[in-house]
């Protein structure tokens, strides 16, 4: 999932600034899940509001708020209520598709989008995948090296690892080590062996999008 | 062609020096060094921003020596350069007749004194090299781009480190470095022939055919032993090394002579060169006097090579 941190409520309330009025939007996906968008994080935004004298005219959650239709029919609400600004507590992708629902009202964002994760325990994200567009997972025994070696190498490590740690962070174990360790235990060394193909980058100008519906 | 090509395909035994462009723009003390290494040494590497600390752009550092007569090697790392940037400064390089190169990954910016520093990573060191092969096979760029005039050929090299674990991660990547184009190899510095020669039987096991360059840090004394051994990878000195240094500290101490250890850390790597010179265990030494480029050819007199 999309991993986002709250940003300092300072931050936010000095985006929001001397609005009077504000309307709260939260996402009851990855957001919620990473308890930066959810409807207790909603109500103490409110309350943090309503203390500095702000008037909270609505609140809604989408169910993603990533996707236009559905971001549509929720932001109707949050448009009759007609709030000075829009305070939206989802990724930055969220942020962005409920602004364009907003009928040209201010919409701030309340949190910082981090990386996709992976949740390993109640609350406790790792890092796990940097959209590389190339999944390269199928010859490195299911462990990224694009994210988890800090130098996104891809033909094996550095010489920077000590006992077992990257040179960059050593609360981090080495991927290519891990890499080398799972497909030891997979048979499957030989994956190792050749040399990766440079895909290079002239396909990654972004910004992107992907149709299934032709062009 | 490439002195250093020259030498370690002729059979003799290479010699090569390592040196850093300044943290700043005054080649001075470089070039102080670059004379007193001036005919003892084949070349000499020119770190690429070593430690993730800026100094000079080494390509700066490459055409001064190689106008003062002192054979250079460029050391390219991927941390701050793209491909275009790297290819770039290699046609720069060629035009000013640099023809020795060493591919690295590099140290990240995060280790070094610029940590706000975007790391690039567009290539790493077998990137680096297959880049530069195919630009020489094909005469064209990065891009696929005709280069005017044809492309320049660089003798290239790259580094592995002996001491790891687990040993097939560099022996791997070690495989493709030279298939990637590497013809020649430094190592990180040696401490124990043990260990050397433990790495040398994998890479014979691995049927990799390279020229290898034994890398050998002359030590200055204990504390900079024990601080190397915690917080430099791939480097071991042995205790009884360390003990021996800081006995002739306390020596010196004791009689009013100063240096004693750092003349003992000469006679060290001397010896060392010496025995994997005398033993053919590799085809040459790459001495990183780390500031201390001046003692090289003294070093090399006490093993008794010259170039
Ligand atoms: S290789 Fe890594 S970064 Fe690339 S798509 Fe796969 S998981 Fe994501
Ligand atoms: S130590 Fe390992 S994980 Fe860290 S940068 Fe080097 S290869 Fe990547």
């Amino acid at each position: 999932m999309i991993i986002t941190q709250k940003k300092p409520i300072e931050e936010v309330m000095a985006m929001v600034g001397d609005a009077k009025t504000v309307a709260i939007v939260g996402c009851n996906s990855c957001a919620t899940a990473c308890q930066t968008g959810g409807q207790p994080q909603i109500d103490e935004l409110t309350k943090v509001l309503e203390a500095a004298g702000k008037k909270v005219v609505a609140t809604t959650i989408c169910d993603y708020c990533c996707m236009n239709l559905g971001v549509k029919s929720k932001m109707k609400a949050i448009n009759a209520a007609n709030p000075d600004v829009v305070v939206c507590m989802s990724c930055g992708d969220g942020v962005q598709c409920v602004a364009k629902n907003a009928n040209n009202k201010p919409v701030y964002p309340s949190n910082n989008t981090m990386y996709l994760g992976e949740a390993v325990r109640f609350g406790v994200w790792e890092e796990s995948c940097r959209f590389c567009g190339q999944c390269v997972l199928g010859s490195t025994g299911a462990i990224c090296p694009i994210t988890q070696c800090a130098k996104s190498l891809v033909n094996g490590p550095c010489g920077g690892q000590k006992n077992g740690k990257c040179e960059v962070n050593p609360e981090n174990p080495c991927a290519w080590i891990k890499i080398y360790e799972r497909l030891n235990a997979t048979g499957e060394l030989d994956k190792l062996s050749k040399t990766r193909e440079d895909k290079g980058y002239g396909d990654f100008a972004y910004p992107r999008t992907i149709s299934l519906r032709g062009k | 062609m490439s002195i250093l090509k020259e030498a370690l395909e002729s059979g003799k035994f290479g010699v090569t020096a390592e040196m850093a462009p300044p943290k700043g723009y005054d080649f001075a003390e470089q070039m102080e060094a670059a004379e007193v290494l001036k005919g003892k040494v084949h070349a000499v590497n020119v770190t690429d921003m070593q430690s993730a600390c800026l100094k000079a752009t080494g390509l700066g550092l490459c055409i001064k020596l190689k106008q003062a007569g002192v054979e250079p090697i460029l050391q390219m790392t991927g941390r701050d350069r793209n491909r275009m940037a790297l290819m770039g400064d290699a046609l720069a390089a060629a035009g000013f007749g640099i023809d020795t190169m060493l591919a690295l990954t590099g140290d990240h910016p995060v280790v070094g004194d610029c940590r706000d520093s975007k790391p690039v990573y567009d290539l790493d060191s077998v990137g680096i090299l297959k880049m530069l092969t195919k630009m020489e096979e094909t005469g064209c760029d990065c891009g696929g781009n005709e280069i005017a005039g044809g492309a320049p050929k660089f003798y290239k090299g790259a580094s592995v480190t002996p001491l790891y674990d687990p040993m097939f991660l560099q022996v791997n990547k070690l495989r493709q470095k030279v298939e990637a184009g590497a013809m020649y190899i430094q190592t990180q510095g040696i401490f124990d022939l043990d260990v050397l020669k433990r790495f040398l039987e994998e890479v014979d096991k691995a049927g990799i055919k390279t020229h290898i360059m034994a890398g050998i840090i002359p030590l200055k004394g204990a504390g900079g032993a024990k601080y190397m051994n915690e917080n430099v990878p791939g480097i071991a000195v042995p205790q009884e090394m360390i003990d021996k240094l800081a006995a002739a500290a306390a020596e010196g101490k004791e009689k009013g002579i100063k240096g004693l250890p750092a003349k003992l850390g000469m006679e060290m790597a001397a010896e060392m060169i010496a025995k994997i010179k005398d033993e053919k265990l590799c085809d040459g030494v790459h001495v990183m006097a780390i500031g201390a480029e001046k003692n090289v050819p003294t070093i090399l007199d006490l093993a008794g090579v010259s170039v």
